[in-house]
């Protein structure tokens, strides 16, 4: 086990632990850089990977980190899109000005949202943000001038000072740095006193009160923060769809955005990209299954003679092509993962690690969870 | 004048669905704490329940019913007894995080088994009205109505006359000193779970016939979660009222509002309420104490 001999308190918040970390952290900058010449057939989804994780770390640190739920993150990325989409094609702006106005009118939707927010708590605020993506929809459907409505809005390729993004590669490393700027950033928000506000918020509203934490500041900054990345990754994925329209933006895409955060582990920025990882590559995943699992069934019980193989494979075969088993499936790793690794994949990695590094000491008492009785949101 | 009596006799039939599924996340949240996001596809599930039995197996419309009550009361409770009381005392995140993943894959299991098809429920009331001067009342919005009313009077019965019922209030009020008096606490909140699917299965049986069985036939859950919000969260009047609010803003938006607005006119009235009343027109949440 590695331990770091801290000498200052400046080390408690630096970006990188020791050499080690640091240097994990190039050699996979590097390897990301040259991935695009080893599997070159799947650059198109690694960027979407990057586009979620961004859209991730964005609602990583509404959710993960300031504790506010919010069940209307499509809205944002959907305000993000839009924006972008019209600056650049109808205003004809250019790409830098196009996407800083996406990001502006989405940090300003963001404090539209959190303002009301202040003032409520829990189930309320989630809801206020469901009926908030729920109407910026439906002024997708409606605003014909701005959106298309209906028929959508069709996205060129984007053309940043004079250089087109248009091929999947060019594309691939406009995504990567946009993503590590974001992540960049956030970390760095995140271990400034801003970023600790937010941990108190989220841990305890009243104790970070009374240590002086402004709320009603630091939770719009949070809305704010959130919303504005959101409306960067909007910029990014509406070039990577190349095509708006409004039923993209619906609740099940907010719903996909906290599956990302809580699949991958609630409160660190590896869980947003984690679980970015996770809902990008899971409907490939399950595409290629699609084919390959009732063969395998096939033979399995193919044992059993020929006739008992031929029937489990068709069966099998008439059940994983249902349209319907996708959400499905996605509904229930989402209840596996809440009911035996809250912590997400980062979490049980946590818990791998510490195994290995201290191991044979390592005590399964140490991640357990506390149970209490109740835990009361409501006063009497 | 015809119109108006016409829009709020729509407003009341449909706000009454709302409410009931309201009522449905609203007994489970007083006694619980848990907010129940699947209680839509609870509804779904009643309703495509009814359907079977109707059309599959050619049972009566009433005995229909009554069965799909009890089959989804049933996996009401079940899924309380496996599944959500293993998440009591975790934030109420992972819960709505849970009941998510739980309505996903509810829907799944429906399109499965029943087809993503839409369906038309057979009932002795369906298509039949009866005019009232210029106003035609519909039977179904009739018996939505009635169904509404007596289902609540038999829960008010309950809740206040006899013994289950007082426990249950009891446990809603306090788990741990409700625990102390010896009321199973766990048996009640499958109980409660049972009560409120069986709530969600009548108003979809009640909503078939109007709006057509499908697969996402839960997702009227979002608009009852908003009348569950109006009402406040912990009251059970307020889960009705707000829904019959919502029902009839949505109707006369549709009327007289330009298009689009039917839809998110409910949201909107949300959003301003939750801004002006954050805890909601009847809500009783507070300070958390430390």
């Amino acid at each position: 086990m590695r331990f770091v001999f801290k000498t200052s308190y400046g080390q408690d918040v630096t970006l990188f632990r020791d050499s080690v970390q640091r240097n994990t952290y190039i050699a996979l900058f590097l390897a990301l850089l040259t991935l695009p010449l080893v599997v070159p057939e799947y650059v198109g989804d690694i960027s979407l990977v990057f586009i979620y994780s961004l859209c991730g770390v964005s609602l990583m640190v509404l959710t993960g980190y300031t504790g506010l739920v919010s069940l209307g993150h499509a809205a944002f990325i959907g305000i993000g899109a839009y924006v972008y989409v019209y600056a650049a094609q109808d205003l004809g702006a250019p790409w830098f000005v196009a996407v800083a106005l996406a990001v502006a009118v989405t940090a300003a939707s963001g404090v539209l949202v959190g303002l009301p927010a202040l003032r409520m708590t829990g189930v309320y605020l989630s809801i206020a943000t469901l009926a908030f993506a729920l109407i910026i929809q439906e002024v997708f459907t409606r605003w014909d001038a701005v959106t298309g409505g209906l028929k959508g809005k069709p996205v060129a390729k984007a053309v940043i000072f004079g250089v087109s993004f248009g091929s999947e590669e060019r594309f691939y490393f406009l995504c990567l740095a946009f993503l590590l700027g974001g992540l960049w950033l956030t970390a760095n928000l995140l271990r400034s006193p801003t970023g600790r506000a937010w941990v108190a918020i989220r841990d305890s509203e009243v104790a970070a009160q009374s240590m002086g934490v402004n709320l009603a500041l630091y939770k719009t900054m949070a809305f704010a923060y959130s919303a504005g990345l959101m409306g960067m990754a909007g910029a990014l994925f509406a070039h990577k769809i190349g095509f708006l329209a409004p039923d993209i933006f619906s609740v099940l895409f907010s719903i996909q955005f906290l599956l990302m955060v809580v699949v991958g582990g609630l409160g660190s920025l590896h869980g947003a990209v984690y679980g970015a990882v996770f809902v990008a590559l899971l409907p490939v995943l399950i595409s290629q299954s699609r084919d390959a699992v009732p063969v395998w069934a096939g033979h399995l019980f193919g044992v059993f003679g020929k006739d008992a193989g031929n029937t489990v494979f068709s069966a099998v075969d008439r059940f994983v092509k249902q349209a319907g088993l996708e959400p499905g499936i996605f509904g229930l790793i989402l209840v596996l993962f809440i009911l035996f690794e809250p912590l997400g994949i980062y979490g049980r990695w946590v818990k791998i690690r510490l195994y290995f590094s201290s191991f044979p000491l390592y005590k399964h008492a140490t991640f357990r969870r506390q149970k209490s009785y109740m835990r009361s949101e409501r006063l009497r | 004048m015809d119109t108006i009596l016409q829009l709020v006799l729509n407003g009341l039939a449909v706000g009454c669905i709302y409410g009931l599924v309201a009522l449905g996340f609203v007994l489970i949240y007083k006694t619980t704490e848990l907010v129940n996001f699947s209680q839509g596809d609870l509804l779904m599930l009643g309703a495509f329940t009814c359907y079977m039995f109707v059309v599959w197996y050619g049972v009566g419309y009433w005995a229909a019913f009554a069965l799909a009550i009890v089959a989804v009361a049933l996996f009401g409770a079940l899924l309380d007894a496996t599944i959500l009381r293993r998440v009591i005392g975790q934030p109420q995140f992972a819960v709505v995080m849970l009941t998510i993943g739980l309505g996903a894959t509810f829907r799944s299991f429906a399109s499965i088994t029943w087809g993503s098809e839409i369906y038309t429920l057979p009932t002795p009331f369906s298509a039949r009205q009866t005019m009232l001067g210029k106003v035609s009342v519909s039977h179904e919005y009739v018996a939505i109505i009635v169904g509404t009313v007596l289902l609540c009077a038999v829960l008010y019965a309950f809740f206040t006359y006899t013994k289950v019922g007082v426990a249950m209030q009891a446990t809603s009020q306090n788990q741990l000193a409700a625990y102390y008096m010896g009321i199973p606490v766990k048996r009640m909140f499958s109980l409660i779970w049972a009560i409120s699917a069986g709530v969600a299965a009548v108003a979809g049986v009640l909503l078939a016939p109007v709006s057509l069985i499908d697969v996402n036939l839960g997702f009227i859950g979002l608009k009852a979660f908003a009348a569950a919000v109006l009402g406040g969260f912990g009251s059970i009047l307020g889960a009705l009222i707000g829904g019959l609010t919502i029902g009839l803003i949505e109707m006369f938006a549709g009327t007289y509002l330009p298009q689009g607005f039917k839809d998110v006119a409910a949201y909107v009235v949300l959003l301003i309420v939750l801004a002006v009343r954050p805890q909601g027109m009847f809500g009783t949440v507070g300070r958390k104490k430390v």
